[in-house]
């Protein structure tokens, strides 16, 4: 439903024309485009409207760069402001008081506490170089307790041990002394899961807070949650004097307009994300991809990040050699690259965070699907060595061979054959840049094949 | 202390009951807001489509299903089809329910041998908790219920899932954490078949929609299910968490491809989410709605009913 960002506030900016700055009129359209991103993003309702009209202040005015369109000059106001209102980079926690330093964790069942007191107390310890202990008070949920000793044991964390008929009021008072008595430095306490509108569940974590008197006292919300987010952050805020936000399951594919609701409702900053289901995957938080990712315009630095990790580097660095050595980059190299986007997830999961590709009809997507590359994948096997060096032997006989024999039409290795042109005419253009550049401006290439729609 | 579960199992009000309760105290800011939107407003005019627009919206319907249903209203107050706010709130509340058309069926087992039902979503749904209160529902209808703790990933969640086993008095296939699920769930199915089971209601580790190798897994455990029992699983449920926002249409979208999801569970719907982006799911995918989740205890598990489920949203709007 809602495609592209950039596209569509290009067209609604379009008819802005040759005037130089942005004004009430020319803008109306363009906004609506932008308050549709935010709640299709799941920005509370109210939160979008606040969020609005800062945008119409801001923009209002605000000339038309010479380097920008319309549109981006908008889109920049649209992502600084939403940088602003995320907040900073995070500063981490901040743990001066007189050890222990106590960190409550508070939030909704399956917002993922447990699990962030974990990785909150490898992250300590690894980079604080902290003692850290860990406690649970969740006398409810059952073998919650059991889930964060297993947890605090394979990370080499102490644990207290604590168990279902102890008062969370008893626990969390023992779990202290023996902070104090063991000399940790810090003492995480996971708490049960509990709805901002049980009362008595919201007293015992009050009363909690109270006996611990934390240092921080974070709110961990799910990634994926919607308009609700701002309900309850602003009753747990009521509750509790919040010191800050973990947003988890950020590597979900949700536009987490949750990061938003909670960042303005609380005021509190966003410190850190959770990023994956093993132990190490709490980052300290960055608003500027999140902000994009709210906006549907991808999050590169992931795919970046995704593409240095799963990118095999010795054939990207071999090939990035090749071309710049005015080399051709045959069908093998792009068999290559084909394998290796396989490995990302496949073109479709590369895309959701592209910049502009995040929402693209699903239509598309299917189009672009794995499939289509297993095909080129098999055709480029039906060859011979030969034919993958010099893709212009590949006569009108050859072309029925390699159609036979990868089960495809002559029609899909004449299509294979056109895109492999195009993307050769590409790397000899960026011969000279680095080897990944060339494989990310590659798979840009791949992307346009055909003459797609997109 | 006792187990909060245990503890609300005695005394148990009457199905209806429970379920609009559950309901009623989520839906306490809803209703109220709607009803006061209704009696203020003698009228129609586009304040009052705004404010119902506004509702919807709040209530995770996404930009899509809330435009679709305005515009429907829209279209019948410029035909005069509606002349006074109560007309327009009984129009609102056909075109919801319309669109949870075939929505609500009952989760039917009937075939011969142990019938499976493999639990799925994303982390922190409320699979395994979903699980518990289903093997409850089923020992209610009288019939024999295996659990298998195919969730070997998440530490204690085989612990957890066993709790639950103890609590309904149903035996727990289970290996260690980090064991193979596929293998758990396939002994779990052969000790169902030879014990005689009705029901093997096999959990799964949380996965995010878009981890293509997790979901690969799903197929795997599938597949091997399969060697044994071609029919199997006979139902499929994907485990939706209520605050979730439109996020639960590509969470649906991508287990559907995945595996043959038949019907979908919507749980924590006793908090203040108002679990509107059901409307978007069946709008676009067409699935059934099973259960709802309306509480820790283990009868909080309610068969879905459409009607309940939008007459609680509109609750004392008259």
């Amino acid at each position: 439903m809602f495609d592209n960002l950039t596209r569509r506030v290009s067209a609604a900016l379009g008819q802005i024309g040759g005037k130089k700055t942005l004004s009430e009129d020319n803008i109306a359209e363009t906004l609506r485009e932008v308050r549709l991103a935010l709640l299709d993003a799941d920005v509370a309702l109210a939160v979008v409207q606040d969020f609005m009209d800062r945008i119409r202040q801001r923009a209002i005015g605000a000339e038309v760069g010479a380097s920008l369109s319309p549109a981006q000059s908008f889109l920049k106001i649209v992502n600084e402001e939403l940088v602003a209102v995320l907040g900073g980079a995070s500063e981490g926690l901040d743990l001066n008081s007189q050890p222990p330093a106590v960190i409550l964790l508070a939030g909704l069942q399956g917002a993922g506490k447990t699990t962030t007191a974990a990785k909150l107390g490898v992250w300590l310890k690894q980079r604080e170089n902290k003692q850290v202990m860990l406690v649970s008070t969740d006398v409810y949920r059952p073998a919650a307790i059991q889930q964060l000793q297993t947890l605090a044991e394979s990370a080499g964390l102490h644990f207290f041990a604590s168990s279902i008929d102890q008062a969370p009021e008893q626990i969390a008072k023992d779990a202290l002394q023996a902070a104090k008595r063991q000399f940790v430095d810090v003492l995480i306490v996971d708490t049960a899961g509990r709805l901002a509108i049980d009362d008595d569940m919201m007293q015992e974590i009050s009363k909690l807070h109270g006996h611990l008197d934390p240092v921080e006292t974070l709110f961990v919300v799910d990634a994926m949650t919607g308009q609700d987010a701002a309900n309850t952050a602003k009753q747990f805020g009521e509750v509790l004097p919040l010191t800050g936000v973990v947003l988890t399951k950020a590597d979900g594919d949700a536009r987490g307009g949750a990061a938003l609701s909670v960042r303005q409702v609380t005021g509190r900053p966003i410190k850190f994300i959770g990023q994956g289901e093993t132990i190490e995957a709490l980052e300290l938080f960055h608003p500027d991809r999140i902000a994009s990712r709210i906006l549907g315009m991808g999050d590169v630095m992931s795919l970046i990040e995704e593409a240095e990790q799963k990118i095999d580097k010795d054939k990207a660095t071999k090939l990035a050699k090749k071309i710049q050595k005015g080399r051709n980059f045959d069908l093998s190299d792009f068999r290559d690259q084909i394998q290796q986007m396989n490995n990302m997830g496949g073109l479709t999961g590369m895309l959701d965070k592209l910049p502009g590709m995040g929402n693209m009809a699903e239509t598309a997507k299917a189009r672009v699907d794995q499939q289509n590359f297993g095909q080129l994948e098999a055709m480029i096997n039906s060859m011979t060595p030969k034919e993958r060096s010099f893709p212009d032997l590949i006569s009108g006989s050859r072309k029925r061979r390699i159609a036979r024999g990868s089960g495809t039409e002559i029609q899909d290795v004449n299509r294979l054959l056109k895109q492999h042109k195009q993307m050769q005419k590409m790397m000899k253009k960026l011969g000279k840049k680095g080897g990944m550049t060339n494989m990310m401006r590659g798979l840009g290439g791949m992307m346009n094949q055909g003459g797609r729609p997109f | 202390m006792d187990n909060v579960a245990d503890q609300a199992t005695q005394g148990k009000p009457g199905l209806f009951a429970r379920l609009k309760q559950g309901l009623a105290k989520t839906r306490r800011g809803f209703s109220e807001q709607v009803t006061a939107l209704f009696l203020g407003a003698k009228v129609i005019d586009q304040t009052l489509l705004d404010s119902i627009e506004t509702l919807l919206i709040t209530s995770d319907f996404g930009v899509s299903v809330t435009k679709g249903v305005i515009d429907r209203l829209t279209q019948q107050v410029e035909r005069k089809d509606l002349s006074d706010a109560m007309a327009l709130k009984n129009a609102l509340r056909a075109h919801l329910l319309g669109l949870l058309q075939n929505t609500s069926s009952e989760l039917t087992l009937d075939g011969p041998g142990p019938q499976v039902i493999l639990m799925v979503g994303v982390n922190g749904a409320g699979k395994t908790t979903t699980a518990g209160k289903l093997a409850h529902h089923f020992k209610q209808q009288n019939r024999s219920v295996l659990l298998a703790a195919g969730d070997t990933f998440r530490a204690a969640a085989v612990e957890q899932l066993k709790t639950w086993g103890e609590r309904n008095d149903v035996a727990v296939i289970a290996q260690h954490t980090g064991a193979d699920s596929a293998s758990v769930i396939f002994d779990a199915l052969a000790a169902a078949k030879s014990r005689a089971f009705d029901v093997l209601i096999a959990d799964t580790a949380g996965r995010l929609q878009n981890k293509k190798n997790l979901m690969q897994e799903l197929e795997k455990i599938v597949r091997v299910i399969r060697r044994q029992d071609e029919t199997a699983p006979h139902s499929v449920l994907l485990v939706i968490d209520a605050t979730t926002g439109q996020n639960a249409i590509a969470q649906a979208q991508a287990f559907m491809t995945d595996v043959e999801v038949t019907g979908l569970v919507l749980t924590k719907l006793d908090g203040t989410a108002k679990g509107g982006v059901v409307f978007a799911l069946t709008e676009a995918l067409g699935l059934p709605i099973h259960f709802v989740g309306i509480g820790e205890a283990l009868d909080d598990l309610k068969p879905f009913d459409a009607e309940l489920f939008v007459d609680a949203i509109l609750q004392g709007a008259d």
